[in-house]
């Protein structure tokens, strides 16, 4: 397999070390994610997804065992630079995280601060909103868009810094199901077309469905991960850690306990209604 | 009900007219040349002359008048007060007095200038704001800025503080009102009662307030230096500022304009 993009040693990190607020946010993560996929995060409030988040580009650097983003050491001064470059990150609430008056002047921010010439800034600002399919929108000022277009701004403002990797902190945590669709479909799309590695956090079993792979974190560790029909096969253990299973997930497991013949990990409506004839 | 509809800030006006597509350094060094000369000039023929000039900028701009006399309605009572204190404190030659209140013709002259003088200078500085882009705005105040910094002038980081607020000024209106018709819905009371009473009504609504600002600072810093922000030092801009012949042409009749005007009159 391809060298991993991101990759976690032995992280443990803690908030406040040596106060009596001291709080062990992470605690022995391994994990590696590799380039071009799509890894869904799931786990319950405080399980330390937005610890583990802030690790992938230096915002926070571990209290032992290291971050690799790229080969390069995040604890390394000299390499944050080059790391925030490589990956982008969006955040949950759509309003704290655009910076300018107007759209195409938000979007421009990141390379701004690289140091991009105007002109390559002008080419950048057009393909990323482009991308997000937010073009007719550019001189809007941020307080008329909805949610849902402001995530794609803010995820446009990550593209036009041409990141390899994009992780979206709870991006459809304060959205409308419109705007939740919009932000899904989009990611999707930038990761099946430009090939952009997308590591996805969220509270929302739908959305990880269609991930190439669900990584589920309780109290700062990763309790399991897998395909999503994998992770889902364990729905007792799911439950077990608080949370919730897709619904067609939990139906097919209530039918399976009443007697029918089904298999573990029914993920979509789709398998369901086909293992249903076949039994 | 809307309760902050009728606030506008940065109240720009889109256009293309000569006025809108001069470079904001020249729109800013002509206003503060407005001002200087609004203050240099102490004669009928002098105000004459600035109000004419002022007159034919707003024709360049193509903004209507309705909306550069809108500017002047919340200085009205500034203005009733500044020209009845000149009117009615001046001594001189009386023309009517009533009571002890004596008119003077030196008051009525002094009286009438300060009143032109107080409204073209309001005239002749929103002409700035509403031609100008907020954007342009703050970028011509970082570039005249800069030569500062060597003395210390922060002259990126006042900028960039400029963009945030107007950045957040919206949003935080809007969210003043969300808490507002909350606090309204369980029985909060903001209209009425005493100057006291008023205030302490506001308690509720300006603590919420406060503490989310803080945690939107917090949340924004995080999102900044996520996107690679690390000061001004090396950063690039997306819109170049250029500085070009009619902005030379603009600057230079401005320029003369002041200096005659301002000491022959
Ligand atoms: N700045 C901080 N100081 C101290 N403790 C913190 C801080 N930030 C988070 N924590 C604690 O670390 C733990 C993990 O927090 P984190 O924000 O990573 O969780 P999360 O999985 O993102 O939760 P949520 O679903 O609520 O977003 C929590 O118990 C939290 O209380
Ligand atoms: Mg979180």
């Amino acid at each position: 397999m391809a060298k991993p993009l991101i990759r976690f040693e032995g992280v443990h990190f803690r908030y406040n070390p040596g106060t009596e607020r001291e709080w062990a946010a992470l605690q022995g993560i391994d994990l590696d994610i590799y380039p071009g996929e799509f890894v869904a995060v799931l786990g319950h409030n405080g399980s330390g997804k937005s610890t583990l988040a802030k690790h992938c580009n230096a915002l926070l650097v571990p209290s032992s065992g290291r971050v690799l983003v790229d080969g390069l050491d995040t604890k390394d001064d000299a390499a944050v630079w080059q790391i925030r470059q490589t990956i982008g990150m969006v955040f949950q609430n759509p309003d704290n995280q655009l910076v300018a008056t107007t759209v195409e002047e938000d979007v421009a921010f990141g390379p701004e601060n690289l140091g991009i010439p105007s002109k390559e800034i002008q080419a950048r600002v057009d393909e990323a909103l482009r991308a997000v399919g937010m073009e007719a929108y550019r001189l809007h000022s941020p307080h008329q868009l909805s949610g849902g277009q402001k995530q794609r701004v803010a995820i446009a403002g990550m593209i036009s810094m041409r990141p390899r990797c994009i992780v979206l902190d709870e991006p459809t945590a304060m959205l409308d199901p419109e705007g939740r669709r919009e932000v899904m479909h989009t990611i999707h799309r930038l990761n099946e077309t430009e090939k952009i590695t997308i590591v996805h956090i969220t509270h929302h079993m739908d959305e990880v469905i269609n991930a190439d792979r669900v990584v589920i974190m309780t109290d700062g560790k990763i309790a399991l991960q897998g395909t999503p029909k994998d992770v889902f096969s364990n729905v007792e253990l799911l439950r077990s850690l608080h949370l919730d299973v897709p619904q067609v997930t939990a139906l097919s497991h209530r039918l399976r306990s009443r007697g029918l013949n089904l298999p573990d990990g029914i993920i979509t409506v789709d398998e369901l209604v086909e293992c249903l004839c076949q039994s | 009900m809307a309760l902050f509809k009728n606030i506008t800030i940065g109240q720009y006006i889109p256009g293309n007219s000569a006025i809108h597509r001069l470079d904001p350094r020249t729109k800013i060094i002509g206003t503060v040349l407005l001002i200087v000369l609004l203050f240099m000039v102490d004669s009928f023929l002098g105000y004459a002359l600035a109000a004419v000039a002022i007159f034919g900028i707003v024709q360049l701009s193509e903004i209507p008048w309705r909306i550069i006399l809108r500017g002047l309605r919340p200085l009205f009572v500034i203005l009733l007060l500044t020209v009845s204190l000149h009117l009615f404190m001046t001594e001189g030659t009386p023309i009517f007095r009533i009571w002890f209140i004596e008119v003077t013709w030196e008051g009525l002259f002094r009286g009438v200038m300060m009143g032109v003088r107080l409204a073209l200078l309001v005239m002749g500085t929103s002409l700035l704001t509403l031609t100008t882009s907020p954007i342009n705005l703050t970028d011509g105040i970082e570039s005249l800025l800069k030569p500062g910094k060597r003395i210390g002038v922060p002259a990126h980081e006042l900028a960039m503080m400029m963009t945030i607020a107007l950045r957040f000024i919206p949003t935080l209106l809007e969210e003043a009102e969300k808490i507002m018709k909350a606090q309204m819905a369980r029985g909060a009371d903001f209209q009425s009662g005493g100057l006291m009473q008023r205030a302490k009504s506001l308690i509720p609504l300006l603590v919420p307030l406060f503490v989310n600002a803080f945690r939107r600072a917090d949340d924004l810093a995080i999102a900044m230096e996520a996107r690679g922000y690390r000061g001004g030092e090396g950063r690039t801009k997306f819109k170049e500022l250029h500085f070009g012949q009619a902005d030379a042409i603009a600057l230079g009749v401005s320029i003369a304009f002041v200096v005659l005007v301002g000491v022959l009159f």
